[in-house]
């Protein structure tokens, strides 16, 4: 080899090196504490690599969060890459030809075999192709009860959501609210799905959620399921916090009973440095039904022309759902693991339940999977009318049939 | 003026109409241009889109007026309405009457006068969303107002409208008029400092009262000051939007939702942008209901007269 071919490789491996380095902008709105720090295990990842994270959090909830991440992919402008959550949020994107083509890359991880629960791949897949990677999972379906409350009522800590409506006179006679609750239509929508779940039971929530079946929504379970939820908002009056994490410290300082959230919740125990089982229980599926949703999060890769661009985007994929990046981010973030086949031993009993649900199959599509933006805003609505006045049970039930017939 | 009065003195042919100022009509067409395209392009764009079925992108899948008649029939939409109706009709009249009186007050030539002005305008230079963020502080039962006046003694003393159903749009009006009442009165001191000295002499000569002077003879001179600030407060109005956000978030359940936060949050909460535009489209068309009748009587019969 001649020398001039040698220094013409040389520059060429150099320039090839520099070329891998590349800068991605990554939009999330993951800016709370706990969730910072898991975003950063991601970032920390991606820097190993010899790339470079360029951080785009967006402040405030996903709610003002996605308007500004699809004005900008719209708008043309895009960014590296962009967290969702998996479901039909990006629906139309991926059908308007905006978002990267990610078979390849599932294709050569595997993603079919590791990806558990397979639903997960299913909500990200379009015509047989695959355009996010899921990276956790969270549920909705949980309830968190304050040891100190029912210390101070004098009662056992219930065990499943009829013990504990059964004890919340008991509360209150202590002066304790029995539920506390977040006057936001979602949390009160999440509330809901967690009642129904565990009182009407998986096959009337899967017909009326997933196949949009009106008669059931009008039927005798969903009765029941309003009744309870209506029982269930005069245990919350005089809950007058606005944000979830107030009513989580409600039940963190004993001033509350219970509150029904999601498994996020979670964090901010780990913050006041509460142990599971000694000043708060958990139960998923409201004891009842031990089924979880998988709604969660996902990183979606718009479209790019830059075609080094568009190889460290199928990289990042790559990385996101590898095995150790997986471990850090959900130990740190308190979620779920989207794949079986990696050790979580190191984490707490809480996310033990979870997992030991997920192993079993005890599963459900989330609401942002089975229902569309449009039709989840008009049932929040509807739960926030419902739970914040005097609604009556029955009529809250027509509406809401009324909203699952004419849903999509 | 005189030249258009005077046109025999002219001996050259007439310049046309059109070239008339060319320098100033040529330095306005960018702004013909942006109001054209922008506004109404814009508006014209989103009047037909709202008989589509657009959701996150807009499409033209044409669904005639089913986008109205969900929304008239949407329970969220009726109570956005009729909380703009109430705190629209409310802030309309107290904020003209405050204002006209802080500013009748101002000028009797008090002591201190740019000082208070300056106070009473000093709120209009924040944002909404501080104001609303510094009234949900003030009106929160914990440790707000109520806590205060408890504190002292008056151990009964309620004051909580915001976390109630009923009450939650005056606690937002409180708010609204706090912030919006200073610039009304700045425009009123200006218009009351524009009234000839000649005419409250003649009004003391004639022997009327001030109460009377005022009423009788000052308001009607300052229509013109009225009418701007009319114009001023019903379009603050008609854009309540983030007052409401960073006060109540349209709670509790749905007491305090406002139309403006109807049309943002359908168009990318949920997606739905045809359902956004359809809220939008009935907003500007109350708007033109109100403002042509009124423009056709302000406007159009002077031009007559």
């Amino acid at each position: 080899m001649k020398l001039s071919t040698k220094l013409l490789a040389a520059t060429a491996m150099i320039s090839a090196s520099a070329a891998s380095a590349v800068e991605l902008e990554v939009t999330h709105w993951w800016t709370s504490g706990g969730e910072a720090a898991a975003v950063s295990k991601f970032a920390d990842a991606w820097n190993a690599t010899g790339n470079t994270w360029l951080d785009g959090a967006i402040a405030g909830s996903g709610g003002t969060a996605r308007p500004i991440i699809i004005s900008r992919i719209i708008g043309g402008d895009p960014m590296g890459a962009t967290q969702m959550n998996h479901g039909r949020q990006a629906e139309e994107l991926i059908e308007a030809g905006m978002m990267l083509d990610l078979s390849d890359v599932a294709e050569a991880g595997g993603w079919k075999d590791i990806v558990n629960p397979s639903a997960l791949l299913d909500s990200c897949t379009l015509d047989g192709k695959i355009f996010c990677v899921p990276v956790n999972i969270h549920s909705g379906q949980w309830i968190w009860l304050s040891h100190a409350a029912y210390e101070t009522a004098g009662v056992p800590v219930p065990t499943d959501w009829n013990e504990f409506v059964a004890s919340a006179p008991k509360l209150q006679a202590a002066g304790i609210l029995p539920l506390a609750m977040g006057q936001q239509g979602w949390q009160q929508n999440l509330a809901f799905g967690a009642i129904t779940i565990a009182v009407a039971g998986t096959e009337a929530w899967r017909e009326v959620t997933v196949n949009k079946n009106a008669d059931v929504a009008r039927g005798p379970e969903y009765t029941a399921v309003f009744e309870a939820v209506a029982n269930a908002r005069e245990l919350a009056r005089g809950s007058n916090v606005q944000d979830w994490n107030q009513a989580t410290n409600m039940v963190i300082t004993g001033t509350a009973g219970a509150q029904l959230m999601g498994d996020w919740a979670q964090g901010e125990f780990a913050v006041a440095e509460q142990v599971e089982g000694v000043d708060y229980s958990c139960l998923p599926g409201l004891g009842l039904n031990e089924v979880l949703d998988t709604g969660g999060d996902a990183f979606y890769f718009p479209l790019n022309d830059d075609p080094e661009i568009t190889a460290a985007q199928k990289e990042l994929a790559a990385l996101l759902i590898s095995p150790e990046v997986q471990v850090s981010f959900n130990l740190a973030k308190g979620s779920l693991p989207v794949r079986g086949d990696i050790d979580m031993s190191s984490a707490n009993g809480c996310m033990q339940k979870g997992l030991g649900i997920l192993a079993d199959g005890g599963i459900l599509p989330s609401g942002d999977q089975a229902l569309s933006a449009d039709t989840q805003t008009q049932i929040e609505d509807l739960m926030a009318q419902f739970w914040s006045g005097d609604m009556a049970a029955a009529d809250a039930q027509e509406s809401y049939a009324e909203l699952i017939a004419n849903a999509d | 003026m005189t030249v258009a009065s005077d046109p025999p003195l002219r001996t050259a042919k007439r310049p046309s109409r059109l070239f008339k100022n060319l320098m100033a009509k040529i330095a306005s067409i960018p702004m013909i241009l942006t109001a054209l395209v922008v506004f109404v392009g814009g508006t014209t764009w989103t009047v037909v889109y709202s008989f589509t079925g657009s959701r996150m992108l807009p499409k033209t899948n044409w669904v005639g007026l089913d986008q109205y008649e969900r929304l008239w029939n949407s329970d969220r939409w009726i109570i956005s309405i009729k909380n703009l109706g109430i705190y629209g009709g409310c802030s309309m009249i107290l904020t003209l009457v405050l204002g006209f009186c802080l500013a009748a007050c101002l000028d009797r030539k008090i002591r201190f006068e740019s000082a208070f002005r300056t106070i009473f305008l000093y709120p209009f230079a924040l944002s909404f969303v501080v104001t609303g963020l510094a009234w949900q502080w003030i009106l929160n039962p914990e440790f707000g107002l109520q806590s205060v006046v408890r504190g002292w003694g008056w151990e009964t003393f309620t004051f909580n409208p915001i976390n109630d159903p009923d009450t939650v749009i005056f606690g937002l009006l409180i708010a609204g008029l706090w912030q919006g009442t200073g610039l009304i009165m700045c425009i009123m001191l200006a218009g009351l400092r524009g009234i000839d000295d000649d005419i409250w002499n003649a009004a003391k000569v004639d022997g009327i009262g001030t109460v009377k002077t005022y009423v009788v003879v000052i308001i009607p001179m300052m229509r013109p000051v009225f009418i701007t600030a009319l114009v001023l407060i019903a379009s603050g109005i008609i854009k309540l939007y983030d007052l409401v956000v960073a006060q109540t978030g349209g709670g509790p359940g749905l007491a305090s939702e406002v139309p403006a936060k109807y049309v943002i949050e359908f168009m990318f909460r949920a997606q739905n942008l045809g359902q956004g535009f359809a809220a939008s489209t009935m907003m500007l068309l109350s708007v033109v209901i109100i403002l042509i009748p009124w423009a056709y009587l302000e406007f159009g019969g002077r031009k007559n007269g």
